[in-house]
C-alpha cells in the first residue's frame, strides 16, 4: 500500500493585480525559495518536481515547464505539468503527494502560478472566443437556482463576500485589502451578473504558492511541524447534459464521498476543524458546504448566515480569505491546499483555527465539472 | 508468468493513423481508441480506476480544449481522472505512478493532438521565446537545425548518414499501417532535396500531424485477467536540461543518458528502440546517449519521420515497442519521448514480455 506524504514546506508570493518587478521565473522561484527556505531543504534536495496552471494562453508562453525548468531547479530532474482547468492547483497538489506516496520519489516541490496581467482572463475562460460570458456568467444562472431551491436570502452573497474580505486582513499574501468592507458596500457595487455584485467576485491576480511533499522517513528533516496528507480525491463529469445539476453536481458530491471514505470520516462537519474551499463567486461557499456533504441540501446558507463559517465560528471556511481576496486562477487551488495545511500546521498567523488538527482543501473548475480535494491533519492517524 | 503485486502492465492499446489533417473534432479521434482498448480487455467503461490524458490546449488555440477530450472518455457517471499538458507518454507516467500506489488496477492513458490547424514552428517558438525575450521566432525546425550543425562540423556525423537514416525510415514506414508519409525515397533523392533549414533537408524532418493513441494499464495479477499477453513496464523516467541552449552541448544527451541509468537500461538485452525523433540527427545522437549498439532495432515503425501526431507521438512509441513484444519480434525494448527542442526533456519506459 501507498505510504504517507507531509507538507513539510509552505511558500507564497505576495498576490496583486500586476507583478510586473518579476518575470514568470521570477515568480514561481519566489514561492519556490520560500517553501524550501520553510522546509529548510535546498533544490538538491529535491527529487522531482510539479507544476500546474490554467491555460497556457493566459501568458502566451507554451509549455511553461520548459522554460521555467532553470528557475525551478529542476535540471537533471523529472519536471511534470498538470492542466485540469481551475481545479489545477488542487490536482497538481495531488499528483505531487503521488509521487511521494508510490515510493518512487521521497521529497517533491509543487507549484502553481498564474500571471494574469500577462494576458486577459476573461478571453481565456471563454475558450478563447471574443463576447464570452467569462466564469461569472457561466455560474450565475446556476446560482440563481440555489437561491430558488434553497430560499436563502438575498444578503447571504453579501455576507460571505465581507466575511471573506475580512479574513484577508489578517493574511499579508491576499491580494485585497478592503479596510472598509461592508454588507452596503457589497450591495451597492455594480452589478456582474445576477445575482453576483462586482465585489462577490473573485479578483485577477498574478501570483504563486509552492509546497515541499516528503516522505516519513525524511519529515525530520524539517523543523517545522508536517502536514499529513490523510486523503485525497478528484471527479469529473461532462460540463452538459440534459438533467445535470448543476447547483451540486454529481462529481462533488462522488468526489467528497471518495474522500470522506478513504479519510475514515463519517461526520465531516463534526470531524473536519475548518476548510478552504474554492469560492470564486460569493454565493459558492453555501453550495459546496451542501454539494460536498458538510451540511444537509438547503442547510449551508443557515450556516453562513449564522457566522458559523466565519474565524472563530464552529465550521470556519476561507480563513485565509480565500478566492474571494486573491486569485491566481491556476495556483488558488495549490492556495486552498496550503492554507488547509497551514492550519494544521499550526502557521496560519492571524487567521488561525485554534487547535485545528484536521482541515480540507478544494478546488473546482470547468463548468463545475472537476474537482479535487483533499484531507491534511497534525497527526498521521487522526481517527 | 510473474506479476508482482506492484507490477504494472500495458494490458491493450490503440492508435489512429498519423492524418497530414483529421478533418473531425480531437474527441472524434480518441473515442474509437478508448472504445477499441476497453474492448480489447472486456472491462465495462465504468471498472476503469483511473484516466489520465495528455494534450495540448495551444496546439488548437483555443483554451481548455482538454475539457472537451472528456467527451471521448465517457465522463457519466463521473469519473477519477486527470490531465498532463504534456505527450500522452507522460500521462503514461501519471498513471503509472498512480498504480504504483497500489490501491487500484487500472489506468487508461491517451495522448491526442491536432497539428494541422496552426503551425508548430509559431507553436513552438512560443515555448523557445517566453515573453521576457525579444521574439527571436526560435522554433524547434531552426533549433534542431543548429543542433545537426554541431553534429556536422564535430564529424560525428555526415550527410550521407542522415541520409540513410532518412532512407530507412522511410523504408520502415511503407509497411506501417499508421505512417503518413509512404513515400519511396534514395539516397540520391535525398541529396538532391534542396536544404530547408540548413543543413536540415525535408526529409531530416518530422511531417506536421494529427493522431492520438490510447492504452490500458493494469497491476499484478489484474493484468492477466485483461491480457493474456500483457507487456510489463519495468521503469519510467524522465530527466529535464536547461531552456538556454547555450548553456548545453547539443551534440549530446545528457538528460536521456541519467534517465537510462535510472530506468536500468542496460540490466538486460535492447532488443529495439523507438525514439521520438523529430529530425534524422536526433538518431544519432539518442543511440549516443542510450550506449546503443547493433542489436537493437532502432524505429522499426519508421518512427516520427513517418508520422508526428505531437502529444500522442510518445506515447505512440510506447505502443509500437509494446505491438513488437506481443508479436515476438522483440522481448524487451525502450521506448522514448522528448519534449522541447533539441531534446530538451526526455522520457525513457524500458517495457518487456513474458516470453
Amino acid at each position: 500500500m501507498a505510504r504517507p506524504a507531509a507538507v513539510v514546506g509552505i511558500g507564497q508570493t505576495k498576490y496583486k493585480r500586476r507583478r510586473d518587478e518579476l518575470s514568470l521565473e521570477g515568480l514561481v522561484r519566489e514561492a519556490a525559495l520560500r517553501a524550501l527556505e520553510d522546509a529548510n531543504l535546498e533544490f538538491s534536495d529535491i527529487d522531482a518536481i510539479v507544476i500546474g496552471k490554467a491555460p497556457d494562453a493566459l501568458e502566451g508562453v507554451a509549455m511553461p515547464e520548459l522554460s521555467l525548468a532553470d528557475s525551478l531547479g529542476a535540471i537533471g530532474k523529472p519536471i511534470h505539468r498538470v492542466h485540469t482547468a481551475g481545479s489545477v492547483g488542487a490536482s497538481t497538489a495531488i499528483s505531487a503527494a503521488n509521487l511521494v506516496e508510490s515510493g518512487m520519489y521521497d521529497t517533491v516541490l509543487t507549484v502553481c502560478y498564474e500571471k494574469q496581467s500577462e494576458g486577459n482572463a476573461t478571453w481565456a475562460l471563454s475558450g478563447g472566443k471574443s463576447g464570452g460570458q467569462g466564469a461569472g456568467g457561466t455560474f450565475a444562472p446556476w446560482i440563481m437556482k440555489y437561491i430558488q431551491q434553497s430560499k436563502a436570502p438575498e444578503h447571504i452573497g453579501w455576507k460571505v463576500a465581507v466575511k471573506d474580505r475580512l479574513n484577508a486582513l489578517k493574511n499579508p499574501y491576499a491580494h485585497l485589502h478592503i479596510e472598509d468592507i461592508s454588507i452596503e458596500k457589497v450591495r451597492e457595487s455594480p452589478m456582474l451578473w445576477a445575482p453576483l455584485h462586482f465585489l462577490e467576485s473573485c479578483p485577477s491576480s498574478d501570483g504563486a504558492a509552492a509546497m515541499v511533499l516528503t516522505c516519513e522517513d525524511k519529515v525530520q528533516r524539517s523543523p517545522n511541524k508536517p502536514a499529513w496528507v490523510i486523503a485525497h480525491a478528484k471527479r469529473t463529469e461532462f460540463g452538459q447534459f440534459p438533467g445535470r445539476n448543476t447547483v451540486a453536481p454529481q462529481a462533488g458530491i462522488d468526489c467528497a464521498k471518495a474522500l470522506y471514505k478513504k479519510a475514515g470520516i463519517t461526520n465531516p462537519r463534526e470531524q473536519i476543524d475548518c476548510a478552504e474551499l474554492y469560492v470564486p463567486f460569493s454565493w459558492y461557499e453555501p453550495m459546496w458546504l451542501e454539494g460536498h456533504l458538510i451540511c444537509e441540501e438547503n442547510e449551508g446558507w443557515k450556516m453562513t448566515d449564522a457566522g458559523d463559517t466565519e474565524l472563530g465560528g464552529s465550521f470556519p471556511v476561507n480563513m485565509s480569505g480565500g478566492v474571494l481576496s486573491s486569485n491566481p486562477i491556476g495556483a488558488s487551488g495549490m492556495i486552498r491546499c496550503l492554507e488547509a495545511a497551514n492550519q494544521v500546521r499550526g502557521t496560519a498567523g492571524d487567521y488561525q483555527v485554534e487547535g485545528a488538527r484536521v482541515a480540507l482543501g478544494h478546488a473546482y473548475g470547468g463548468a463545475a465539472q472537476y474537482f479535487a480535494m483533499w484531507i491534511v491533519s497534525s497527526e498521521l492517524n487522526p481517527f | 508468468m510473474s506479476a508482482n503485486d506492484n507490477d504494472i502492465a500495458i494490458v491493450a492499446f490503440a492508435q489512429t493513423p498519423s492524418y497530414a489533417h483529421f478533418n473531425n473534432s480531437e474527441p472524434e479521434m480518441i473515442m474509437p481508441l478508448v472504445n477499441d482498448v476497453i474492448g480489447q480487455t472486456g472491462l465495462d467503461r465504468h471498472d476503469i480506476d483511473f484516466t489520465i490524458a495528455g494534450s495540448c490546449d495551444y496546439l488548437s488555440g483555443l483554451p481548455f480544449a482538454f475539457v472537451m477530450n472528456i467527451d471521448a472518455v465517457g465522463a457519466w457517471p463521473p469519473v477519477y481522472e486527470s490531465h498532463v499538458e504534456m505527450d500522452g507518454a507522460f500521462a503514461m507516467f501519471e498513471g503509472f505512478v498512480r498504480l504504483k500506489c497500489g490501491d487500484i488496477d487500472t489506468a487508461l492513458v491517451s495522448g491526442s493532438g491536432k497539428s494541422s490547424p496552426g503551425s508548430p514552428r509559431i507553436f513552438t517558438a512560443l515555448q523557445s521565446d517566453p515573453y521576457v525575450m525579444a521574439p527571436l521566432g526560435v522554433d524547434h525546425v531552426s533549433l534542431g537545425a543548429i543542433q545537426a550543425r554541431m553534429l556536422l562540423e564535430a564529424g560525428t556525423v555526415t550527410e550521407e548518414e542522415l541520409g540513410a537514416i532518412a532512407v530507412r525510415c522511410r523504408e520502415a514506414g511503407a509497411k506501417n499501417p499508421y505512417a503518413q508519409i509512404t513515400d519511396a525515397l534514395s539516397l540520391e533523392d535525398y541529396l538532391a532535396q534542396p536544404l530547408y533549414n540548413a543543413p536540415l533537408r525535408q526529409a531530416d524532418i518530422a511531417p506536421t500531424s494529427d493522431g492520438a493513441a490510447a492504452l490500458i494499464l493494469a497491476r499484478g495479477k489484474k493484468a492477466y485477467d485483461l491480457c493474456d499477453n500483457p507487456v510489463w513496464i519495468r521503469a519510467v523516467d524522465h530527466r529535464m536540461e536547461s531552456h538556454h541552449p547555450g548553456l548545453r552541448d547539443l551534440t549530446t544527451s545528457v538528460s536521456t543518458r541519467t534517465a537510462a541509468g535510472k530506468v536500468g537500461l542496460h540490466d538486460g538485452p535492447v532488443d529495439i528502440a523507438e525514439l521520438n525523433t523529430l529530425f534524422t540527427h536526433e538518431e544519432v545522437i539518442l543511440c549516443e546517449a542510450l550506449g546503443l549498439g547493433d542489436g537493437t532495432k532502432i524505429n522499426p515503425s519508421g518512427g516520427p519521420l513517418v508520422g508526428n501526431p505531437t502529444m500522442a507521438v510518445g506515447l505512440t512509441r510506447v505502443i509500437e515497442v509494446a505491438r513488437a513484444i506481443q508479436n515476438g519480434e522483440a522481448r524487451r525494448g525502450v521506448a522514448h519521448c522528448s519534449s522541447g527542442s533539441a531534446l530538451q526533456q526526455n522520457l525513457l519506459v524500458v517495457l518487456e514480455g513474458d516470453k
